[in-house]
């Protein structure tokens, strides 16, 4: 394959040489080979194709190295096929339930009151809801008051599908109508038996 | 309307700039988080699960999940002994506001909570075409928001039915795990809000952590495990009749 490429080759510059060894020389022969020797001298147009097609392709992937580096983002690829920093993104949204711990340093008597009852595992927010406003600024968000009516059936309404160990209640028999905090202490919801 | 040659010029250092703000991305939030020192799941411990749905609502408050969709929703079983192959599962609006009565109290009636399994091998991630789902290096399965095309090829692959688009910005949307949350030291809100423990967030990577005793001493199962995603939410006491 090589030798023959390089033989067309040395004919074509073979070719060239005799051109231009004519009397008259310069370009003027130079045109005058090309129209009379056609078909040899179409290696010298396809060769200039073939740089114009090079320098369009070369130029096409400097556009693409170029945009690519500008577009894709410097964190992507970082620890995958995916952009790193989106972790922190996601990671930077404000949380809305502060966690019981928080509540507790400040709400001490609560948790002395809950901490022995039943609902000793029942969080603070499980209850009154996500209040990390509340716990970042006391003073001027106030927790919603709680309807106990809604509340503990939530949990405590009998149903075939709960646990059977689960203490459930029919709230219409059982309350009867009166909200479920006249008779029960939410923190410490067990009648009887040393408040718990 | 129609943008000239010369206003597509001036056009475009204009979305070049916003572009690099994109790019830019927000600084690392949690500087006390250790990627590499975490692999996240989730224990669900079925027989103490009431359905009372405060781990919905918590994490629609906490995630500002629209109405209607659900990063997890509780679904209950009532499966007859006479055909257990085939139980009836309802789901109204996602256990969010607990459940009716049953219907049919003889036979075997229970509550599953489910929510994005976190695969190691997750289907959804490997068909994103732009990179935007992946797995973190904690192994949490998240979606970037600003790289999502709304293309739905991953909601299509996710064998549990765990994600959405969201209609507000027309990308996926699925259970983060609380990232927001586990990177600060806290608990998913699903969890903190669970009154009987029947969901407790994992971190398989800490030896401290009470799942490796759970683990050693209890039976478990993940869902679907014959699709060989690698889930990484266990499910205790797992009734075989569960989807
Ligand atoms: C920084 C201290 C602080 C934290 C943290 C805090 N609170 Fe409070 N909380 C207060 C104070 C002070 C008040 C009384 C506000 C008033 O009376 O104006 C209050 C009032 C309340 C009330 C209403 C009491 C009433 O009389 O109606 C509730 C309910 C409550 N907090 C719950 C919580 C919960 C749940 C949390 C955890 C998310 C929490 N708090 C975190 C300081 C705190
Ligand atoms: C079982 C549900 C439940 C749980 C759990 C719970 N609360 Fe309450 N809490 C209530 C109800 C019901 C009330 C009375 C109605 C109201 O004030 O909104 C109340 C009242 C309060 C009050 C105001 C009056 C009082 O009795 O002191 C504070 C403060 C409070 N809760 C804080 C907390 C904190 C802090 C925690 C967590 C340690 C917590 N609660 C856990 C249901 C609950
Ligand atoms: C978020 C769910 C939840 C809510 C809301 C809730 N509870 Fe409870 N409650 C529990 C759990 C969990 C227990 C502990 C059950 C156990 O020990 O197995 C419990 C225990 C009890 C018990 C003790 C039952 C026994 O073992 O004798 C009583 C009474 C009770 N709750 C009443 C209430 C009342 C009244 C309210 C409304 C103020 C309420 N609960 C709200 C979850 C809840
Ligand atoms: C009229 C007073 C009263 C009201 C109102 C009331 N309870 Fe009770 N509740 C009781 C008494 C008394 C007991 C039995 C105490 C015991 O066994 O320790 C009890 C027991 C319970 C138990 C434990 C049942 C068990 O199987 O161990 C639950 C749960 C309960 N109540 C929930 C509620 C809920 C929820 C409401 C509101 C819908 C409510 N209660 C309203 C008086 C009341």
């Amino acid at each position: 394959m090589r030798d023959t490429e390089h033989s067309g080759l040395g004919t074509a510059s073979c070719i060239q040489l005799t051109a231009t060894s004519e009397p008259e020389g310069g370009r003027a022969s130079l045109r005058r080979a090309r129209s009379s020797t056609g078909t040899t001298m179409h290696a010298f147009k396809d060769s200039g194709h073939l740089f114009r097609l090079a320098a369009v392709f070369v130029a096409g992937i400097l556009v693409f190295l170029v945009l690519r580096g500008f577009l894709v983002p410097k964190s992507f690829g970082q620890y995958g096929h995916y952009r790193g920093n989106a972790m922190a993104e996601i990671a930077a949204r404000p949380v809305n339930f502060a966690g019981h711990e928080t509540c507790e340093t400040c709400h001490a008597d609560v948790l002395d009151k809950k901490k022995d009852g039943k609902h000793a595992h029942v969080n603070c927010e499980a209850c009154h809801g996500p209040l990390a406003k509340h716990a970042d600024d006391p003073a001027s968000v106030q927790p919603p008051k709680l309807d106990t009516a809604v509340l503990c059936v939530r949990c405590h309404e009998a149903n075939a599908a709960k646990p059977k160990t689960f203490p459930q209640v029919a709230s219409a028999d059982h309350s009867t109508g009166l909200p479920c905090d006249t008779c029960h202490q939410p923190h410490s919801p067990v009648i009887g038996g040393g408040a718990k | 309307m129609s943008i000239s040659r010369r206003h597509l010029l001036l056009l475009l250092p204009a979305a070049a700039v916003a572009w690099k703000h994109v790019l830019a991305g927000t600084p690392e939030s949690s500087p006390n988080y250790t990627m590499s020192q975490h692999w996240w799941g989730m224990l669900i411990d079925l027989p103490k699960c009431i359905g009372c749905g405060n781990c919905v609502r918590a994490c629609q408050a906490e995630n500002d999940v629209p109405d209607g969709y659900f990063r997890t929703w509780v679904e209950r079983y009532h499966v007859s002994d006479y055909d257990i192959e085939n139980p009836v599962v309802d789901s109204p609006d996602g256990g969010k506001k607990g459940f009716p009565p049953a219907k049919e109290e003889s036979g075997k009636n229970f509550f599953v909570p489910k929510l994005c399994n976190h695969c190691v091998e997750s289907p959804c991630t490997q068909v994103c075409p732009v990179g935007a789902t992946f797995v973190s290096p904690d192994g949490v399965v998240l979606v970037d928001k600003q790289y999502c095309l709304g293309c739905r090829y991953c909601v299509q692959a996710c064998p549990y039915g765990c994600r959405f688009i969201n209609p507000k910005t027309d990308t996926a949307e699925k259970c983060t795990l609380c990232y927001h949350r586990i990177t600060k030291g806290l608990t998913t809100a699903c969890c903190e809000n669970c009154p009987t423990g029947a969901r407790q967030l994992a971190d398989l990577k800490n030896p401290k952590d009470p799942i490796h005793e759970f683990l050693k001493t209890h039976s478990v199962q993940v869902l679907k495990p014959n699709m060989a995603t690698h889930a990484k939410v266990f499910y205790a006491g797992l009734d075989g009749s569960v989807r």
